[in-house]
């Protein structure tokens, strides 16, 4: 990356006074392509490099980045300077064994050795499929895929040398019909394996098929219903309802918070298990270190129904003096680390998807998504389909819709969890303008009563 | 300056040698936010950021690199060298003007602001929520950004400027029981700010309306957006319509609707990039055209499209100053500066004239639907239910579904209430039917 860059490191961390430092450096290579309609229309090659500087002094944090690197003393000055100017009762940080560490990152089919004539060869597969469906008005097809080599260095002496491969695809189109205007998409993604991306093509055919088929589609009526969503939605679904209330930098300076979230309380029947880890291997958030050098780890939030974990930092740990779980992350140099989600999901239960839909009268089926939002106690996520459930069988596509949820009334009425889980590699997680964040959410399918569901 | 001056030269010199024409884009960005968490200052930070993209036309296509790693321009070269055979056929020019209609966008106040006064500036803020009630944990943030762009192309074409943002924000949560209660405002300008009035009394308000729940809502409603339920609601499905890329490719609800009357005879939105002292204005945009103030909807009759200058080329039209682009992607059309032009009706009579309604004044999950297709679908995170004139309480639970072209087709009111809602979009009140709300009992 440098030359005699961990020399320079050591050398400006030894000169600081405060009570903690930490310097990362990132260097990124990627690469984007995006189609609109049949044309090619974006196409980058970035290559990028930065770093920053957090310290601790006293009660507060001082944080500088940067992306000249030739500065590192001046910057560890400006760190613990801004750091000292805050004052404030004393932060503490929870212990964490210091680390010299070296981690490459091996994947089968790595996109960095596939050429941008293969690349766009196969984008260009993907529209002509999109385009063999009669009645498609326009297409969009976005790719990326970036290869980070960051370093990652404390006071403490922990210096950790690693590797992380993203990618991600997204296969849209529209369909038109006068002043209507449908769309149907798919997002997937891989932790580096450009394989996983390569055999998309009936997927392609299927939402150009979907988009057409929504023009004729009725809306349903606003209100409550029962729902059965489909893994990849309720992935989507537990990284919002749970999910964000598990980081712990929501609640430990918040009094009124932890007495909500208080270990042991009952949010869900006995069948819900709900896990966080960047620890489980090979999906979009798994990771070895997190970006304050702390190992991740493979964290239950809720354990038979009942509040059992949540996600943090060195800083929210040692507050609520809880163990450290390597949730701490930033998408680039640029940002603190704050705390994140990794790879989060609902286990498995022992029904199939067939016996959860099979006793409903009238329901939604809801599948694939547009996005999700929390606001901690509500939240929303939207599908990117939906279908009628009518006498305990999947009927009619109707227009997407979008679900709304509150935290201590939804995960309640979460009645059934079916024994698929399937994991959505597709999204990517945005907190404290630090977006998109590669992440990864999954569920098998599951029923929940009474969701609240926007409509005509 | 002077020296990214040489260096962006030098680095166009450069590339020309390997095509037949190449234009850089340059964007520097100072930021020096500090954070309060809990009511308490947590963090000051510092960032500093820098970096080119380079656009070069060879053997007839569009070759695309960036880097922030200016003073390697080989890596940037080869890149776009390497992309160019796939890129896009250029449908343009680049241009050559050098000589812009002054707008101003930088105070030097800005950038010397004392950090000591920040944060007096900060803890007054807090502490003036809180006398509103106690009870309230409050989130702020102050920052002051300082952002330079520098274009440059071979065709002769140059431009620079900078733009200053002093910025306040201020979240507080309320807490009682399982209920959550969020209310909050933001500010900014291109000179320091230095009254927060404004903000405290917009969150007094919020505390005052929002005291009690109403009870449930459901079925067609009038909705009451203010200038912040605009933001969130109206004007992003309304601005993806608008943009010639959707228009081109056929994609946009307005595809066919140039000079006709598509919205209530009310309805004026313009763009007005020309404003002095507004952080969106600018005197021209990412690929150096001059920016102009433009209608989009005169009178509710559809009159204009946005372009850069692909977009336009590839649609036998004018850019019309619209580029916009971070340093890692290509310019796209977007609008700089959105002004809804405001109407004659005050907020209190709009309130005082709903029998059965609500105002929507933050959303969550806006825009994660077809917006393209003109959706307004997304949970209520705060709004007020009126009854026979009066507000009765605060929404919760509620989702609110509409479409934004059938919204503004037929409008009851616009307000005489605007507001600038960030720096790119000033706009009132606008009071519409056909919303249908629906929440969970």
């Amino acid at each position: 990356m440098i030359e005699n860059l961990e020399d320079q490191i050591s050398t400006a961390l030894k000169n600081s006074k405060a009570q903690y430092v930490e310097i990362r450096i990132e260097s990124t290579s990627s690469t984007s392509l995006r189609y609109r309609g049949r044309e090619l229309d974006e196409i980058n090659k970035a290559s990028r490099m930065g770093g920053c500087v957090r310290a601790l002094a006293g009660g507060g944090w001082g944080f500088a980045s940067f992306n000249d690197l030739k500065n590192l003393k001046e910057n560890v000055l400006t760190a613990v300077r801004n750091a000292q100017l805050v004052g404030g009762n004393p932060i503490t940080l929870m212990d964490v064994e210091p680390t010299i560490a070296k981690i490459r990152h091996e994947v089968k089919r790595d996109p960095t050795k596939i050429s941008l004539a293969d690349k766009t060869r196969l984008l260009n597969e993907y529209v002509e499929e999109i385009w063999s469906i009669p009645g498609i008005s326009t297409s969009s097809i976005g790719y990326g895929d970036a290869f980070h080599h960051k370093i990652f260095a404390n006071s403490e002496g922990t210096y950790i040398d690693h590797e992380k491969l993203d990618i991600s695809i997204r296969l849209n189109a529209v369909a038109r019909d006068g002043s209507e205007v449908q769309q149907s998409g798919i997002s997937l993604g891989s932790a580096g394996d450009y394989s996983k991306v390569e055999h998309l093509h009936e997927h392609a055919r299927n939402v150009a098929q979907r988009s057409i088929d929504l023009l004729k589609a009725p809306q349903v009526k606003g209100g409550e219903y029962t729902v059965v969503l489909e893994p990849v939605l309720a992935g989507v679904f537990i990284h919002e309802a749970f999910g964000h209330l598990s980081e712990a930098d929501h609640i430990y300076e918040d009094p009124r918070m932890k007495e909500m979230m208080y270990m042991g309380r009952r949010f869900g029947g006995p069948h819900l298990n709900v896990v966080d880890g960047a620890a489980v291997p090979n999906l979009r958030g798994s990771y070895q270190f997190d970006d304050e050098g702390t190992p991740s780890s493979k964290t239950y939030l809720l354990k038979e129904g009942i509040l059992v974990g949540r996600l943090h930092s060195r800083e929210t740990a040692a507050k609520l003096n809880e163990k450290t779980t390597g949730n701490a992350r930033a998408i680039n140099p640029q940002f603190p680390p704050i705390v994140r989600m990794t790879n989060t999901y609902i286990e498995n239960g022992t029904a199939t998807p067939a016996e959860i839909i099979g006793d409903i009268k009238d329901g939604l089926y809801v599948s694939n998504w547009y996005g999700g939002m929390t606001s901690m106690e509500q939240f929303t996520f939207s599908a990117g389909e939906a279908f009628r459930i009518h006498n305990g069988k999947i009927k009619e596509l109707c227009r997407p819709v979008m679900l709304t949820g509150n935290l201590f009334t939804t995960l309640e009425s979460l009645d059934a969890i079916a024994n698929d889980l399937d994991m959505n590699q597709g999204g990517g997680c945005g907190k404290g303008g630090q977006m998109p964040l590669p992440v990864s959410n999954g569920s098998p399918h599951i029923r929940i009563q009474r969701c609240l569901i926007g409509g005509a | 300056m002077v020296e990214h001056n040489d260096t962006i030269f030098k680095l166009l010199e450069q590339a020309k040698k390997k095509g037949e024409s190449a234009e850089v884009f340059y964007l520097s960005r100072y930021r020096e936010p500090i954070v309060f968490e809990a009511n308490k200052l947590k963090t000051l930070e510092l960032q500093e950021t820098s970096g080119v993209s380079l656009r070069l036309i060879k053997n007839g296509r569009i070759g695309f690199s960036s880097t922030n790693v200016i003073h390697e321009p080989n890596t940037l070269i080869e890149n776009a060298i390497e992309t160019a055979p796939f890129g896009p056929i250029p449908m343009f020019e680049f241009p050559n003007f050098r000589v812009f209609n002054p707008v101003q966008t930088n105070d030097p106040a800005t950038k010397s602001f004392p950090i000591a006064r920040m944060i007096d500036l900060g803890q007054d803020l807090v502490e003036k929520i809180r006398e509103l009630n106690p009870e309230v944990l409050c989130d702020c943030e102050i920052s002051k950004n300082v952002t330079t762009i520098i274009i440059a192309n071979t065709n002769g074409g140059f431009a620079t400027y900078t733009t200053s943002v002093f910025a306040i924000s201020i979240n507080g949560t309320l807490i009682d029981g399982t209920d959550m209660f969020f209310v909050g405002d933001y500010t900014l300008g291109c000179k320091p700010i230095e009254n927060t009035d404004e903000l405290v009394s917009s969150v007094s308000t919020q505390l005052e309306n929002g005291k009690v729940i109403s009870d449930p809502v459901n079925g067609q409603v009038d909705a009451i957006f203010t200038p912040r339920g605009v933001a969130s609601a109206i004007i992003p499905p309304l601005m993806s319509g608008f943009n010639g890329k959707s228009v081109l490719q056929g994609s946009s609800p307005l595809a066919d609707k140039l000079d006709k009357i598509v919205f209530d005879k009310k309805i004026r939105i313009w763009d007005h990039p020309d404003q002095h002292m507004i952080p969106g204005s600018r005197m021209c945009d990412d690929e150096g055209v001059s920016s102009k103030r433009m209608p989009l909807i005169d009178n509710g009759v559809v009159r204009n499209f946005l372009y850069d200058l692909q977009t336009a080329g590839q649609s036998n039209k004018e850019s019309t100053g619209n580029a916009h682009r971070s340093l890692s992607s290509p310019p796209s059309p977007g609008i700089s500066v959105s002004v809804v032009y405001p109407g004659d009706t005050s907020f209190q009579d709009m309130v005082a004239n709903t029998k059965h309604g609500i105002i929507v004044e933050g959303l969550l999950g806006a825009g994660q639907s077809n917006i393209l297709g003109g959706d307004i679908n997304a949970n209520v995170l705060l709004g007020y239910r009126i009854k026979n004139g009066e507000i009765v309480g605060r929404l919760k639970n509620t989702i609110i579904n509409g479409n934004v072209y059938q919204a503004l087709k037929n409008i009851k009111a616009l307000g005489n209430d605007s507001k600038w809602i960030g720096g790119s979009l000033r706009t009132p009140s606008i009071y519409c039917s056909g919303i249908s709300a629906a929440t969970r009992e």
